[in-house]
């Protein structure tokens, strides 16, 4: 079982955020930790703010008070300790896989072989190897989501934020990437941050789970699963532990939902 | 554009630019550009003139029975092509090439076919309107969900109420956004026909105004045309709002 | 098997043609030459060279016109695009210039500017310039808003966002503008032929009009709209190399 972290392990630190949109209170007071190497969940009820405050993470949005800690630096702005996987996906439907792979490093001013070199690395990685020069409408809903993350891996930042990645991608394709996404955390040693509305996945994904809820949004409760993640991926889903954390998140969300 | 934390109206600059108009024309600047104000005046002077309300009867007309013609033939024409893929197949490389061809330069062939009057008006006018009517109705119907059209059959629709019940009212929206297009390039078909056609309506006042040098006049009338189109085009555009959520697919 | 769109093409195409043929020997008016007729006078007038010329003298105008369009009309719609307080300036004028009848300014630019090259260029860009001013505006408001922020996420400046992301999103649709403003400047190039002063193709059109040469009358008109078409096909094989992958709309579902 795992313990309290200590404070130097946290790589993500969020700090008293607010943020409102006109009247509407998206974010009040929040104050969370994301813990170095580990994959935390943001999950809730649509409208909980969870999308809000992942952006706000990477800089997108600013929040009206509060402070976000990356690596003990404040966050004014975007900033290449941090990557993004989008919902949908925001590929350039002009340019290649490779290109589209590459996008994050070519902003970065690194040279097109060297860039490339990179790319071609993390999409055999992602499993798209032979599909460099595709362009994204020839490929699948899952491949493209591939090709996202592949582009945030290939810029090596320490953190990447995902808003519900695998939202737009069909349920066997998604049991696949979560599968894998669960290699990619025990191998990349990174902190990933990880927004999703589905509570099987926030479970099975996660090192720690933050149950946000709405009007006005808050952190409800921190579920940290201690022990089935250790037990191979065939293992999870029939684990008695799995079981009772998911029905005690949907307990407590079930009052929440429209 | 926001000021002082009021959201400017949309086209509220044009009163800077009437007023920078006024300034010119003040200024005598140039002969062409009397001021807006003497513009506005001879303009509610010249309105209940018998001259005035001639040509806008004989310019609305010409442009009336344009629209009409080019709305009956075109929205149908659209409708088919939408549905039929032999009919698309057969006619649109023709809608794509009058929709772009120079259309002027059929005003000559027109001319002698139908000679020099409101007739040859009539049908320059429903030409510049109708290519962009039978196209957006043909995207209308092609854009419609595939699983409304399996609706109506499922629940046993004659083809001849799922063209009134379903196709006609999914495609709304876009039909009408074809409308307010075709409107507009009447307007410019219109003018374009009585100034080359028949100095007739509207564009015999422009020949007599400017043959003239009555410049306050001639501005008075682009004014009145202008306003009359934009009133028209925006009330197009209203119902296409009113009616945008026919077209969405859940 | 042979290709079907374009043996319906041809199919069509022949079917029209015929019609006319048959129309043109009936004949359904006395101003109205067969087809074949008309052909061969547009043969006629290939080989004696005078096509030519009048397409020397009718395109110089559309020429100088459709660039300063483009030029300006792009120049002008980026801006709006990006820039609230300028659309709030400047959109206005361009949406009057879109719904007025400014055919009818012909008069008065023939006064100012007299009856030479200059009033019909400017007949041209009046025509042409609106309608690539308003695409390109509305082209740069739509650049879906996730590919921005993507660009923002990885740290790209306010200059890479406009080149790497809003122009080529813009591009199918600026180049909708621009087909729909060449379209436009050709009607306003053969209309200031027709009310300026007869030249080029406008004045083959009036001239063999008045001495009732029907036939040489539609094989220039038929010669002017088959270049418009020719010459917009060109423009959209021209955006299809440009930005090979953008014409399959976008993937963001």
């Amino acid at each position: 079982m795992r313990h309290a972290v200590p404070a130097d392990d946290i790589a993500v630190s969020v700090r008293n955020v607010s943020k409102t949109y006109g009247d509407v209170q998206a974010l009040k007071d929040l104050t969370l930790d994301f813990p170095r190497g580990q994959l935390t969940s943001l999950l809730g009820p649509s409208g909980c703010g969870k999308t809000t405050l992942l952006k706000i993470i990477a800089g997108l949005l600013p929040a009206n008070s509060g402070q976000i800690l990356v690596n003990g630096q404040t966050v004014a702005g975007p900033g290449p300790d941090r990557a993004f996987v989008f919902q949908d996906f925001a590929l350039l439907p002009w340019a290649t896989v490779i290109r589209n792979v590459a996008f994050g490093l070519e902003l970065r001013g690194l040279a097109r072989s060297e860039r490339e070199a990179i790319a071609e690395k993390y999409i055999r990685e992602v499993g798209l190897a032979g599909f460099e020069q595709k362009y994204p409408h020839q490929l699948s809903g899952g491949m493209r989501q591939r090709v996202g993350l592949a582009r945030a891996l290939s810029v090596n930042a320490q953190v990447l934020l995902l808003d519900e990645p695998f939202s737009a991608v069909d349920e066997q394709t998604r049991r696949k990437f979560q599968e894998d996404l669960l290699e990619l955390v025990k191998h990349e040693k990174k902190t990933f941050i990880f927004v999703t509305h589905s509570i099987e996945e926030a479970v099975y994904v996660s090192d720690q789970i933050a149950i946000l809820l709405p009007r006005p949004s808050r952190v409800h409760e921190i579920i940290r699963p201690s022990n089935f993640r250790d037990k191979g991926v065939d293992n999870i889903r029939r684990d008695p532990e799995y079981l009772d954390i998911v029905d005690g998140i949907w307990a407590s969300l079930r009052s929440y939902v429209e | 554009m926001t000021l002082f934390g009021y959201k400017l109206p949309a086209l509220s600059s044009l009163i800077l630019w009437a007023l920078l108009w006024e300034f010119v024309g003040q200024a005598e600047l140039t002969f062409f550009v009397p001021p807006f104000s003497e513009v506005l005046l001879t303009l509610f002077g010249m309105l209940p003139t018998p001259s005035f309300l001639n040509a806008l009867a004989t310019t609305a007309w010409a442009f009336s029975m344009g629209v009409f013609f080019a709305l009956v033939i075109g929205i149908p024409v659209g409708i088919l092509m939408g549905k039929s893929r032999i009919v698309d197949e057969l006619l649109l490389p023709w809608v794509n090439i009058f929709i772009s061809a120079p259309l002027t330069a059929l005003v000559p062939v027109l001319m002698v076919l139908f000679g020099f009057g409101t007739r040859t008006v009539i049908i320059t006018t429903s030409l510049f309107a109708i290519w962009i009517i039978i196209l957006n109705a043909r995207t209308g119907v092609k854009q419609i969900n595939r699983s409304l059209v399996e609706m109506a059959h499922c629940f046993g629709a004659s083809p001849l109420d799922a063209f009134f019940k379903v196709y006609f009212w999914a495609a709304l929206p876009e039909i009408l956004g074809g409308v307010r297009i075709g409107v507009i390039r009447a307007v410019k078909g219109v003018i374009i026909g009585q100034l080359l056609i028949s100095i007739v309506g509207f564009g015999a006042l422009f020949e007599l105004y400017s043959s003239k040098f009555l410049m306050a006049e001639f501005w008075a009338v682009l004014v009145v045309l202008f306003g009359l189109a934009f009133t028209l085009s925006e009330f197009l555009a209203y119902l296409e709002r009113k009616v945008a959520y026919y077209a969405t697919t859940r | 098997m042979i290709d079907r769109s374009l043996t319906l093409k041809l199919l069509s195409a022949a079917v029209v043609f015929g019609a006319w043929e048959i129309a043109g020997r009936v004949p359904i008016s006395y101003a109205f030459p067969t087809f074949l007729e008309s052909m061969s006078a547009l043969a006629r007038m290939t080989f004696d060279g005078s096509i030519f010329v009048a397409y020397g003298q009718t395109l110089s105008p559309l020429a100088i016109g459709v660039a300063i369009s483009a030029v300006v009309g792009i120049g002008m719609g980026l801006w709006i695009g990006l820039s609230a307080r300028f659309e709030w300036l400047f959109a206005p004028i361009f949406v009057v210039m879109q719904t007025a009848p400014l055919a009818a300014l012909i008069p008065i630019l023939v006064m100012v500017y007299g009856i030479g090259l200059t009033s019909k260029v400017f007949v041209v860009c009046i025509m042409a310039m609106p309608v690539i001013v308003l695409n390109t505006a509305a082209a740069v408001r739509n650049t879906p808003a996730s590919l921005k922020e993507m660009a923002t996420s990885y740290l790209a400046r306010d200059h890479e966002i406009l080149w790497k992301i809003i122009l080529p999103a813009a591009s199918p649709m600026i180049f909708a503008g621009l087909r729909l403003g060449v379209s436009a400047g050709f009607i306003g190039a053969i209309l200031s032929e027709l009310k300026i002063t007869p030249t080029g193709v406008g004045d083959i059109i009036t001239f063999s009009r008045s001495i009732a040469d029907y036939p040489s009358m539609y094989a220039a008109i038929f010669s002017i709209i088959l270049l418009a078409v020719l010459f917009l096909n060109l423009l959209g094989t021209l955006e299809n190399i440009l930005f090979k992958g953008n014409n399959r709309g976008y993937v963001t579902d």
